[in-house]
């Protein structure tokens, strides 16, 4: 197996040192390091390979907006080793079979470790319990449970999911959107959407349902994740829920630390995601949160459509956004330019502890001799501007498009393979 | 103007002239001329995704006599009701050379989409979209209050416009309150808190839950459209209490003004936000306000189309 | 540079010239249509229809009765409505007696290309179908576009193309006066 050298590169806050990959580890770290093939990483920032822990590879079933190799690509080329494939497929994840053809189709790829999330009810109905354990205890070995796009809104049920799961160490991912508040919603309620005519989606939709879920938790004493939190009050209930001893986790997307609601101004649905953007003091509440360790981690709810569903009227769009190839760029201009975070901070909310998480063993480790070599090589003094056609990404659903994003992912090293070198993928 | 798509592109000069060119387009029908040259040669589609038989004729009736080419393009029974893409519908209209398009759309911003995201060239005009503006009907609102109470001439200046009802699901409503303030008339919103908008209280207006209490001082009273299945969805409890809490009947009506009108951008609901004295009275406008239709829209249409500036 | 706010050029009629212009035109028409009772002057706006306006008093006093005015705005029949951004509307007023089977005069400020009168033509053929029609002009600047003449003129000012004619009238400018404007 060819050996790599990276010279001259930063590991995350650290003075410049050469990092040497061999056989799939990191097999030195230090300075005046040989191997076969030499990366210049002057300037550049090394990473853990980064680990998403909500991601929609829309297959089987929408193969025309994502397939899992499509995803994969996108995945790798943004800097990503491992990302969890969301249940909402056609057929949905519910059962053993389908969560292990996403995980083979996954290891086909070989980009990304593929994780299969599954799905908490049969059919994401919301009805009854699909089948979790015979999902844990398959190839695919799944640990987070998720009917995201809907909420599990019945309360016994979340409850009995809370329980259950304990079984396997397994958490479930909550979509929190009380679905009573939320007909029909089309964006986030607030003055604007009074002004636009569309029906709103109220912070306290989301709210309530974080509310009575971490109590939940706490009662049965269940790990619990709350996916795409968005709002402050949300981050006000997850910092009690933390300094009460709940066993909360919380992520937040790299379109919520970025845009506010003002962009549905255009009524372009470019920009209509659930949980829909907020305000600028829900923005500075979630890049606060983030930043002290109230929300764990960075996930982008990447969520491909294909052209035809965005390229329309409002009301008829889906929902979504990708995400997967600008995450590291959007959380380095948020979080990092702004001085929130440090690259450590990074790589904590970014690679460690989502594979903390999702139990993800090998990925999130520190960059050092002897770990996987699961990494991405980032340079910050770059920038570039987003074309949608430019996507790896099968679908071309980027809010960012026409925008300058700063940074951009040199390389990133899977199993000490790279698969994006030069910027480019390599495979 | 390239496109009228909210009250809110219209500064007040620009209203003021839509309300002037109006003006001299109704005088001219009133002196018998039937038809206008001077769109001659240029095409106006109506397309309409929903049923509004009065605003597509009042549409289709202005171009008419501004001498325009008019396409009229319904959902019902046509490549729409097929499943069509407005994108698509779009791509054919500007194929067949439309120089406007009017759409009314029961999506909100489906007007901005068209004229913003590039499969057409021509200009177009909101004729309603979802619960968003309905901006040519606060155009002939001004346009009827002008006349009654302002000689025809100049702005609002110091008008008291209370507008009733549902202002949540209006769009007659919104575009009615961002055109009567770059007029200068002053708005006070009445109806329950559950159909005025999250966020009201940030509107250029004031608000109140009480109608008895809001009629002193109203130059004009607006009511507006109030269907009977929202209380299904819990905005009121029953028609009748609506009706005995916010609907305007003859008791109301006599505590008004001498001056004060009464209008309505209808369909009426006779009985619930209306009573049909009330509606039939001396007071009401409400025939007028569709005879003003046909002017400001003209009026829209001209300036929009009579000049160079939509020319490909 | 000009200077939009500073009069320029040279002045081809003062205040007393358009007076005496006007009383002429008046006694003119007078006389041509023989004392005619169903005489209309249609003034084409802005300065056309206060020209008619000050014409109709001043046969009156000739003839000792009234006369009809009105006004006709031609500017959605303009054939050149399309070379420039749309076009506000001026008033037109139709008198009482109407124009069916009228003698109907058509007074404008200043006669150029004929275009303008074209439009009030087929402008006054919408509100009926008069007897005959004149034109009445103050000035008359030749280059004529189209087959119209002018029956009654107030002054023939021969001009290069290039040049402006501007004619400023109390209603509307503040002074009675002709001026002759360079192109700059």
């Amino acid at each position: 197996m060819t050996s790599y050298v990276i010279k001259d590169v930063s590991i995350l806050d650290g003075k410049p040192t050469d990092i040497l990959i061999r056989d799939g580890v990191i097999a030195e770290v230090g300075s005046g390091l040989k191997g076969d093939e030499v990366i210049d990483g002057t300037g550049c920032i090394a990473l853990p390979g980064l680990v998403d822990l909500h991601t929609h590879l829309r297959e089987p079933g929408r193969e025309d907006a994502e397939t899992i190799l499509s995803g994969s690509r996108a995945a790798a080329k943004g800097g990503f080793t491992a990302v969890h494939a969301m249940a909402n497929t056609d057929p949905v994840a519910d059962t053993a079979g389908v969560v292990e053809q996403v995980w083979r189709l996954g290891k086909e790829a070989g980009l990304v470790d593929v994780r299969p999330v599954g799905a908490v009810t049969m059919g994401l109905e919301g009805t009854a319990l699909a089948e979790l354990g015979a999902m844990a205890d398959s190839a695919a070995k799944v640990r987070v449970f998720s009917d995201d796009g809907k909420c599990v809104h019945d309360a016994l049920l979340m409850r009995r999911a809370l329980e259950y799961v304990k079984a396997f160490d397994g958490v479930v991912a909550q979509h929190a959107q009380e679905p009573r508040l939320t007909q029909g919603a089309q964006m986030n309620e607030g003055v604007l959407s009074g002004k636009l005519g569309l029906a709103g989606w109220p912070a306290v939709a989301e709210e309530a349902i974080i509310a009575r879920d971490v109590l939940l938790a706490h009662h049965v004493g269940s790990r619990l994740h709350i996916c795409h939190l968005s709002t402050a009050g949300s981050v006000e209930i997850i910092r009690w829920a933390k300094s009460r001893g709940i066993n909360v986790t919380a992520e937040v997307t790299p379109h919520h630390l970025y845009f506010t609601d003002d962009v549905v101004e255009s009524y372009d649905p470019i920009y209509k995601v659930n949980p829909p953007l907020r305000t600028a003091a829900d923005v500075a509440a979630v890049r606060a949160g983030l930043a002290d360790g109230t929300i764990n981690i960075v996930a982008t709810d990447h969520a491909p459509h294909p052209s035809e569903d965005k390229d329309c009227e409002w009301t008829a769009a889906a929902f979504g956004m990708t995400g997967l190839e600008s995450a590291l760029s959007v959380v380095y201009e948020t979080m990092v330019v702004t001085g929130l975070l440090n690259w450590a901070g990074v790589a904590d909310r970014m690679s460690v502890q989502p594979a903390q998480i999702g139990r993800v063993s090998d990925q999130g480790q520190p960059i050092a001799a002897g770990a996987p070599a699961n990494l991405v090589i980032f340079d910050p003094r770059a920038s570039e501007l987003v074309e949608a056609r430019k996507t790896v990404s099968a679908s071309r659903n980027t809010p960012y498009a026409g925008r300058t994003l700063p940074g951009k992912v040199v390389a990133t090293f899977y199993r000490g393979t790279p698969t994006v070198r030069n910027g480019e993928l390599n495979v | 103007m390239k496109h009228l798509l909210s009250a809110a592109d219209l500064s007040r000069d620009e209203a003021l002239q839509i309300l002037d060119t109006a003006k001299q387009l109704s005088v001219a029908t009133e002196q018998g001329v039937g038809k206008l040259p001077p769109l001659r040669g240029r095409t106006v589609v109506n397309l309409f995704y929903e049923d509004s038989t009065r605003t597509r004729i009042s549409f289709e009736a202005a171009a008419k006599r501004l001498s325009a080419d008019v396409i009229n393009f319904s959902a019902v029974g046509s490549s729409i009701s097929k499943g069509e893409s407005l994108k698509d519908t779009a791509l054919t209209l500007e194929a067949m050379g439309a120089h406007a398009v009017v759409i009314r759309h029961n999506s909100s911003g489906a007007p901005h989409r068209l004229a913003n995201a590039g499969w057409i060239s021509g200009g177009v005009v909101n004729a309603g979209d979802g619960t968003h503006e309905h901006p040519t009907q606060a155009l002939l609102d001004a346009y009827t209050l002008r006349d009654h109470l302002r000689g025809g001439e100049g702005d609002l200046t110091g008008l008291n416009v209370t507008i009733v009802g549902d202002v949540l699901h209006s769009r007659v409503a919104r575009s009615n309150i961002l055109l009567l303030n770059t007029l200068g008339a002053k708005v006070r919103l009445v109806a329950p808190p559950t159909l005025l908008p999250y966020g009201v209280e940030d509107w250029d207006c004031e608000v109140s839950y009480d109608l008895d209490s809001s009629l002193d001082g109203s130059d004009a009273v607006m009511m507006l459209r109030v269907q009977r299945e929202r209380m299904n969805a819990a905005y009121f409890p029953t028609s009748h209490e609506y009706s005995n809490r916010y609907g305007l009947n003859v008791t109301r009506m006599n505590r008004l003004s001498q001056n004060a009108v009464i209008m309505h951008p209808g369909p009426m609901n006779r009985g619930m936000e209306i009573s049909a004295d009330v509606a039939d009275s001396n007071r009401s406008v409400i025939v007028e306000q569709v005879a003003n239709g046909v002017s400001v829209r003209m009026a829209v249409l001209y300036l929009m189309l009579g000049g160079s500036e939509s020319l490909k | 540079m000009t200077n939009d706010f500073l009069p320029s050029g040279r002045v081809v009629l003062d205040a007393s010239d358009i007076s005496r212009a006007l009383t002429r035109l008046a006694h003119e028409i007078v006389e041509r249509t023989h004392g005619a009772t169903n005489l209309t002057l249609m003034g084409i706006p802005t300065r056309g229809a206060m020209l008619a306006t000050r014409l109709g008093e001043l046969i009156s006093q000739i003839q000792g009765s009234p006369v009809a005015v009105g006004a006709i705005d031609i500017t959605m029949y303009r054939d050149d409505l399309r070379l420039r951004p749309a076009r506000a509307l001026q008033p037109t007023t139709i008198p009482p007696e109407g124009i069916e089977g009228r003698l109907v005069i058509l007074v404008d400020d200043v006669l150029f290309s004929g275009r303008t009168i074209r439009a009030a033509l087929d402008a006054l053929s919408e509100h009926g179908r008069p007897e005959l029609v004149q034109l009445a002009v103050l000035v008359d600047r030749g280059h004529r576009e189209l087959p119209i003449r002018a029956d009654y003129v107030g002054k023939n000012l021969p001009t290069s193309h290039t040049e402006k004619i501007q004619v400023n009238l109390v209603e509307h400018d503040g002074n009675d006066e002709v001026r002759i404007e360079s192109e700059a």
